[in-house]
């Protein structure tokens, strides 16, 4: 869908004097709301609403095969769908390079932050570990889907319970959860996205601000074993406009206090 | 045990061997091959050429489309041919890449196609890639701003190196490896990709940046020595 040139304008003007059309500052979040246990037949699932942008996350839990490099450690499989219902500007088909890349975004976040203790997922090395299969869908999309579905999915594995397993079968019982959470640590993984327009750096944009982006980077941090000490675990830049490296290292310099901000909102989610 | 030395002996902000050549695929309008060690690519470029289907036309400018792939025997596990999440996400990334420094402005109606392979693989592919399709995109005389120079730099325990091996992403002692892909515009060192897994502190993240657009100068040295090359044959 392309934006109207007025739009793009009215908002490249408006952040230029440091302002946004629904009037936020540039780097102001919308209203975050997390609701958890949305799905009785999901394992975990979350709704999470960032402004107008909604996303539902379910955790399915499944027993499989390990794979051979890593005999010992249960699997993690993130996968994105950019329902039609949610924006026309979403096609129904195959997964396009936009939701791949969400999924992958947001799967190397969680993966590398160590916030999943996948060696506790395993059952019987080398033959049996828990596979978690976690799915992000937009129900309404309003921009930034990195961020929310990135939310969306910590509140879901945050408020997941291991399905019962069937040792004589080999097979997971569904509909009989036990009262085991899924084997988390306290590293929580967040991903902030910034996005460029014109020479000024903002965070969650609207639909309407995403489509002018004409640089976006996301960093998802996790806080380090030092008390104040945060770690990036994974980094993406997207979009074919650059970042000076000026405006990377104010990026840089902002970052944390962004996951603050987000790790504050997390903090009631419990199982 | 910390790391002190690198498995190959090189030193910590030394790229491996490189060598760029210009005009390895006949039939393409532009190509090159770009190599780090042993990790190979090559690149060609058709276009600029009409786009068909013609709805998928932008009568404002041309459309880059990159495809990234890899050889089934580039790796040691054979990779399946064909498409994979993986490989979709790093065509995305190098089209973004390239698109910083192409003029897409001089060519409304057409697209230009850049088709990168793996020929051989010991970690970078991607950087390679992008620097071959440089390369190949200035062979095939598409109007470019400059070129894009990638190379990758990894932050194995707590040291900083430049161009990472296999043996080094897969390193798990002290901090673990980073490894972050990166390309600068040649001449603004302005960022035109950046990828990272790893851990690694904000601060040093700005540390990898610096010395990852030092190496890109050396890096840019090379393809334009590569480029001249062909002039003088002509």
């Amino acid at each position: 869908m392309d934006l109207p040139e007025i739009t793009r304008k009215r908002i490249s003007q408006f952040l230029a004097e440091g302002k946004r059309l629904d009037g936020r500052k540039p780097l102001d979040y919308r209203k975050i709301e997390i609701e958890t246990g949305i799905s009785k037949n999901a394992e975990g699932s979350a709704r999470v609403k960032l402004g107008d942008t909604e996303v539902l996350v379910g955790v399915k839990i499944d027993v499989a095969t390990p794979y051979t490099d890593h005999e010992g450690e249960g699997t993690l499989i993130t996968t994105t769908e950019l329902l039609p219902m949610s924006s026309p500007r979403f096609e129904p088909g195959p997964p396009g390079i936009e939701s791949v890349e969400t999924a992958r975004i947001i799967d190397r976040g969680i993966r590398e932050s160590g916030f999943i203790d996948f060696e506790k997922l395993c059952i019987k090395k080398g033959e049996k570990v828990y596979s978690i299969m976690l799915d992000i869908y937009s129900i309404n999309y309003d921009g930034n889907l990195i961020d929310a579905g990135n939310i969306a999915a910590i509140a879901a594995l945050k408020t997941a319970k291991l399905p019962k397993y069937n040792e004589e079968t080999g097979k997971v019982e569904y509909g009989v959860l036990t009262n085991k959470p899924v084997p988390l640590t306290d590293k929580l993984p967040i991903n902030i996205t910034f996005h460029k327009i014109g020479e000024k750096i903002l965070v969650d944009p609207s639909a309407e601000e995403e489509e002018s982006s004409e640089a976006r980077v996301s960093f998802a941090l996790t806080r380090g074993e030092k008390k104040g000490e945060m770690l990036i675990n994974a980094a993406q830049k997207g979009e074919g406009k650059i970042f000076t490296q000026e405006e990377m290292f104010k990026i840089l310099d902002i970052v944390e206090e962004k996951y603050i901000e987000i790790e504050e909102k997390l903090k009631d989610v419990k199982n | 045990m910390a790391y002190t030395k690198r498995f190959d002996g090189r030193k910590f902000d030394e790229p491996r061997e490189m060598e760029a050549k210009v005009g390895v695929i006949k039939n393409a309008d532009g190509s090159a091959m770009f190599r780090f060690g042993d990790t190979i690519a090559v690149a060609a470029v058709y276009g600029p050429k009409l786009f068909h289907p013609q709805h998928m036309q932008n009568p404002q400018k041309g459309v880059l489309r990159c495809n990234y792939d890899m050889l089934s025997f580039s790796v040691n596990e054979r990779k399946k041919p064909g498409t994979s999440r993986r490989s979709q996400e790093i065509s995305k990334v190098t089209e973004w890449a390239l698109s910083s420094v192409v003029n897409l402005d001089s060519y409304k109606n057409t697209v230009v196609d850049v088709h990168i392979m793996i020929l051989q693989a010991n970690a970078s592919t991607r950087c390679a890639g992008i620097n071959a399709a440089a390369l190949a995109l200035a062979h095939a005389g598409i109007s470019m701003k400059e070129l894009v120079s990638s190379v990758s730099i990894g932050k194995i325990d707590d040291k900083l190196v430049v161009d990472v091996i296999k043996e080094e992403e897969d390193y798990e002692d002290g901090e673990g490896a980073t490894d972050i892909a990166m390309a600068f515009m040649s001449k603004s060192g302005d960022i035109a990709l950046l990828q990272l897994d790893g851990k690694i502190r904000p601060a040093e993240l700005k540390e990898a940046i610096k010395l990852g657009e030092k190496t890109s100068k050396d890096i840019y040295e090379l393809q334009k020595k590569a480029l001249k090359k062909i002039g003088e044959e002509s």
